[in-house]
């Protein structure tokens, strides 16, 4: 059953938690993944690799340049989910 | 009457790695030293590579000086003569000749001449791609010893400017002579290319367009981030493969020297594969850069001069990189 938007939310934060050490309460909707976050590009190749497997979903290598924020990529991991 | 039988090779049950030989560039290049032409600093460097130094080799040593001194260590340390090594494999993408290979000079350099001398191009898979090679040959009993040669000089080709692979890469040569055991010291090895992303590692321009005045001298590029996924997570499917068809599992290693291409691979891979905190884990590239095919047998040359892996324990190595070719191996530490 696909996930609702702040349940992808809740899990993705639990992921950058893991990689980064970034407090849950944190990872919010309007947060950019550089500039607030400052999460690095490797780590967030990390992120999405885990998030694809957490969610079962497939984020193309070439959509990772558009997840600037977080709602960026919690809207596409909903959307996926199909 | 009858057709005379054919002889065959006789085949010999197990090989090992006899010895191993190392040397790196002369030069220390600092992240200090290159960060200025990427707009980049130390701590930049470090967090993203985890790389404090790497070794360079300078215009009066040759990618042949290196290869010479590693081979000789290698052959000194196997006890063996020269005259005995029945193939020389010289793994390099940075000789600087279309032909002759680099192989043949070494074989000469070093009194193993007339051997069979050839170089293979797997990039940062290449030392793993001859240890598969070499065990092929002496178990299949076409060469008594064999030597593996990784060597790189790669500083010849990098941009002072590019910021996805440059500021990474090093010089330097590892050696291994492989020969007959009377125990397995060299496992199945599970290799592979994937030509659907022959582009994520590769040169700027051919030769040719090079030649054209179309391109300038070529140098090295890559993906970063494609290769990085697929360094890990692809990597981590081959390295299980590969102690599974050994027949170990992984709290049996003593060591994992992977390709030292960059410490965030290197530590995700560790994680992936959830090793036990016993298995000793090759971290070379702080202090030498990525050698490409050379850095596998400098990392476990290193280990084992540092003492925190004995020669007889278990490690699995693994090389990946531009191909996109990786190979993997469980090997007895010489």
């Amino acid at each position: 059953m696909a996930l609702s938007q702040n349940e992808v939310l809740a899990g993705l934060a639990e992921i950058v938690n893991e990689e980064t050490g970034i407090d849950t309460e944190s990872v919010k909707m309007e947060k950019s993944f550089t500039n607030d976050l400052d999460i690095d590009s490797i780590s967030m190749m990390t992120i999405v690799v885990n998030a694809e497997e957490k969610f079962s979903v497939k984020i193309p290598d070439e959509e990772v340049k558009n997840l600037l924020t977080v709602g960026d990529a919690v809207n596409f991991i909903t959307s996926a989910q199909g | 009457m009858s057709q005379p039988k054919l002889n065959q090779y006789e085949t010999t049950k197990y090989s090992r790695i006899y010895s191993l030989g190392a040397t790196r560039g002369d030069l220390v290049v600092t992240n200090d030293d290159i960060a200025g032409p990427i707009d980049s600093s130390d701590e930049w460097i470090r967090q993203r590579t985890g790389i404090i130094t790497r070794r360079r080799a300078g215009k009066d040593q040759s990618l042949m000086d290196m290869a010479v001194v590693a081979s000789n260590e290698a052959i000194k340390r196997a006890g063996i003569d020269p005259q005995e090594i029945g193939a020389v494999i010289f793994s390099t993408i940075s000789h600087p000749y279309q032909t002759p290979s680099a192989a043949s000079l070494l074989a000469d350099k070093i009194g193993a001449n007339p051997a069979p001398a050839f170089d293979i191009s797997a990039a940062c898979a290449g030392y793993c791609y001859g240890i598969a090679q070499a065990d092929a040959l002496v178990r299949s009993g076409v060469a008594k010893y064999v030597l593996v040669v990784g060597g790189e000089k790669l500083s010849d080709f990098i941009d002072p400017t590019d910021r996805s692979i440059s500021f990474l890469l090093a010089d330097g040569a590892g050696a291994a002579i492989v020969g007959p055991s009377d125990t397995p010291g060299i496992a199945p090895t599970v290799w592979g290319s994937d030509g659907s992303h022959w582009d994520s590692v590769s040169m700027t321009a051919s030769l040719l367009d090079f030649r054209d005045g179309e391109a300038a001298w070529p140098t090295l590029r890559q993906d970063g981030m494609k290769v990085f996924k697929w360094a890990v997570w692809e990597m981590v499917k081959v390295a299980k493969e590969a102690l599974l068809v050994a027949g170990v599992k992984a709290e049996d290693l003593s060591a994992l020297v992977t390709h030292q291409a960059n410490i965030r691979i290197i530590d995700e891979l560790v994680k992936q594969l959830q090793l036990p905190e016993n298995v000793v884990v090759a971290r070379d590239i702080i202090n030498t850069g990525n050698t490409s095919a050379a850095s596998i047998p400098l990392a476990m040359d290193q280990i084992l001069k540092d003492g925190v892996v004995k020669p007889g324990g278990l490690a699995l190595q693994i090389g990946f990189g531009a191909g996109l070719a990786f190979a993997a191996q469980v090997v007895v530490l010489p």
